[in-house]
């Protein structure tokens, strides 16, 4: 991945990689002190797409907020191409769950909030136009968050991040709160968008086809809570095999996803086809 | 993945998903009744006959209308004596009276001015001060409980002491009237600033806001209407201790003519001061009401 050799003054920086070393977050509570992230060591390379999944409270979220810089690590720490994040970083912009979109502006208004600071005001208006028009919201530009459905909300806010221009995008559960449809929508969208716009993404998840179709590896997390003292927090890293688009009735990924699924300790009623219990033979 | 190449427009664009756009008219403009995501003005529109401009007006002054039809009967029709309540027509002949003398206009003057003066300082240090309050940790703990004690203190409790500092003039009265119009704006707004949507606060915070831009995109536009509100109580409270000032010490205002209407047995002018402070309250209240519609208009 090159830097763009571009005259714009909203030039991408291109993707960052990412490298976390051994991260540690705790919080207290009144039952005493709550380790939600142990002895995390992850790199992130440059470009890649990068889900983390994981059982409630492993502390997938609080990992995203440590690397955006909304939060900060008790030890370890997180570099950016090899500087350290400390506070809220430029580099980064995150997409929440909620769109959390400033009612009293337009979709326009809201995704101009994440122009970096200084950008000059054509620039930033032909950016926001460029980025609506990216997220397929071009004819909604001037209405209110509360005068669009949430799947446009959620757009809304995924191209406010991109108009930061990060090196990193960090997704906490982006389309979570979508019905089924929409969401397959919107993955596809964020393919396109990733495609367009180079950078990494660090994206949350509950959803493990949603990992498989849109990550390159998948890190899943454990729930510290229940393991012993001391574990780290990555259980498995998983590659997924396969370029993108996938085939999202792939046989290879729903091998994958029967993995996660145990790892995540659900029961899947899978039976893997080298079972021999799998051919009924005569 | 390839980078954009310079100037390149667009590389993608995903129209947007099939039945969730909005309902636009021919020109392109969203159909606000038929976007079941609008909650915006169309409710209003559409609940009919109440909602009417004209509707508001008549109204709203059917019912002082009929008290004062009321008003009329009972004087006229002599079931009570002049003494105790003096008819609506010899309210409007002592207003003249007053008018002639050339007192009536000093006296509504002077109040006005003393509210307006009184009022903004009040307003402006409340605005401040709950900032301090609703947005630092530190001012919470430092000023808020000192603040809850003095908004126990009684206005009349001020005014031996204000006019002991300040001498029986104009300091004085809008001082009291300052601290009349403090309380209801800082309670309000220092309440509304912390309970700003934390969700909010860190989505600006994510996007690289901080200290006065933060408070600028985020945190003002969303206590907005409650600085409006906080503002109306202030402005009514400012009245309150208007009166409170002015039955004390003073030689000019409607407060005064209060007073020495009472010493002097003019029923009358009582009844034309009350009516006066009603309507002035009412006009001025009015002023904000409409700032409040404009601004809601633009930040709700």
């Amino acid at each position: 991945m090159s830097p763009t050799p571009t005259a714009e003054p909203t030039a991408r920086r291109g993707a960052h990689a990412v490298t976390l070393e051994t991260v540690r977050r705790t919080f207290a509570t009144p039952a005493g002190t709550r380790t939600v992230l142990h002895g995390l060591e992850v790199e992130l390379r440059a470009g890649e797409i990068v889900a983390l999944v994981g059982p409630s409270g492993c502390g997938k979220s609080t990992l995203l907020r440590q690397v955006s810089g909304l939060d900060t690590p008790d030890a370890g720490r997180i570099l950016l191409d090899g500087t350290p994040v400390t506070g809220v970083d430029r580099r980064t912009a995150v997409a929440f769950q909620e769109p959390r979109l400033l009612p009293w502006r337009s979709l326009t208004g809201n995704v101009a909030l994440g122009l970096p600071r200084g950008t000059p005001k054509d620039a930033g208006r032909e950016r926001v136009a460029e980025l609506l028009r990216l997220v397929g919201l071009e004819e909604s530009a001037g209405l209110r968050p509360r005068q669009v459905s949430g799947g446009m909300a959620q757009r809304a806010s995924l191209a406010r991040a991109l108009a930061r221009n990060p090196g990193v995008l960090l997704l906490d559960e982006p389309f979570g709160a979508l019905d089924a449809l929409t969401r397959l929508r919107m993955q596809d969208l964020l393919l396109d968008v990733h495609a367009a716009e180079p950078t990494t993404v660090l994206l949350v998840t509950h959803d493990v086809e949603e990992a498989l179709y849109l990550a390159d590896r998948v890190l899943l997390l454990r729930n510290l809570a229940r393991c012993p003292e001391g574990t780290p927090s990555v259980a498995r890293v998983i590659d997924v095999p396969g370029t993108r688009p996938r085939d999202r009735a792939d046989h290879q990924l729903a091998e994958l996803r029967a993995e996660l699924l145990e790892g995540l300790g659900v029961a899947t009623h899978h039976v893997a086809p080298g079972d021999p219990d799998a051919h009924h033979s005569i | 993945m390839s980078d954009a190449p310079t100037g390149a427009p667009v590389l993608v664009t995903v129209p947007g998903t099939p039945g969730t756009g909005p309902v636009t008219d021919a020109s392109g403009h969203p159909h606000r009744a038929l976007n079941p995501h609008d909650r915006g003005p169309a409710r209003a529109a559409s609940s009919g006959f109440w909602s009417r401009r004209t509707t508001r007006v008549v109204g709203g002054a059917l019912l002082p209308a009929l008290l004062l039809a009321a008003w009329h009967h009972v004087t006229t029709a002599g079931l009570v004596a002049p003494y105790q309540l003096p008819s609506p027509a010899s309210v409007w002949a002592a207003a003249v009276d007053l008018q002639q003398r050339g007192e009536l206009g000093t006296h509504v003057a002077i109040s006005v001015q003393r509210v307006v003066i009184g009022f903004a300082v009040g307003a402006l240090v409340a605005l401040v001060v709950a900032a301090l309050v609703g947005l630092s940790r530190a001012g919470d703990v430092l000023l808020a409980p000192t603040l809850a004690a003095l908004r126990a203190v009684p206005s009349l409790a001020w005014v031996p002491l204000l006019i002991l500092w300040m001498k029986i003039g104009e300091d004085s009265k809008v001082t009291l009237i300052a601290i009349g119009a403090f309380f209801p704006v800082y309670t309000t707004v220092a309440a509304a600033l912390r309970h700003v949507d934390p969700h909010l606060v860190e989505a600006g915070r994510a996007f690289g806001l901080r200290g006065a831009g933060l408070f600028r995109s985020v945190q003002l536009p969303a206590v907005l209407p409650s600085v409006m509100s906080g503002l109306r109580l202030g402005l009514a409270q400012a009245w309150l201790f208007l009166v409170a000032a002015e039955l004390i010490a003073s030689s000019m205002g409607l407060g005064f003519l209060l007073t020495d209407s009472q010493n002097n047995g003019r029923v009358d002018r009582i009844l034309l001061a009350i009516v006066l402070l009603a309507v002035i309250g009412k006009l001025t209240d009015s002023v904000l009401a409409v700032a409040e519609k404009q601004l809601l208009r633009r930040f709700a």
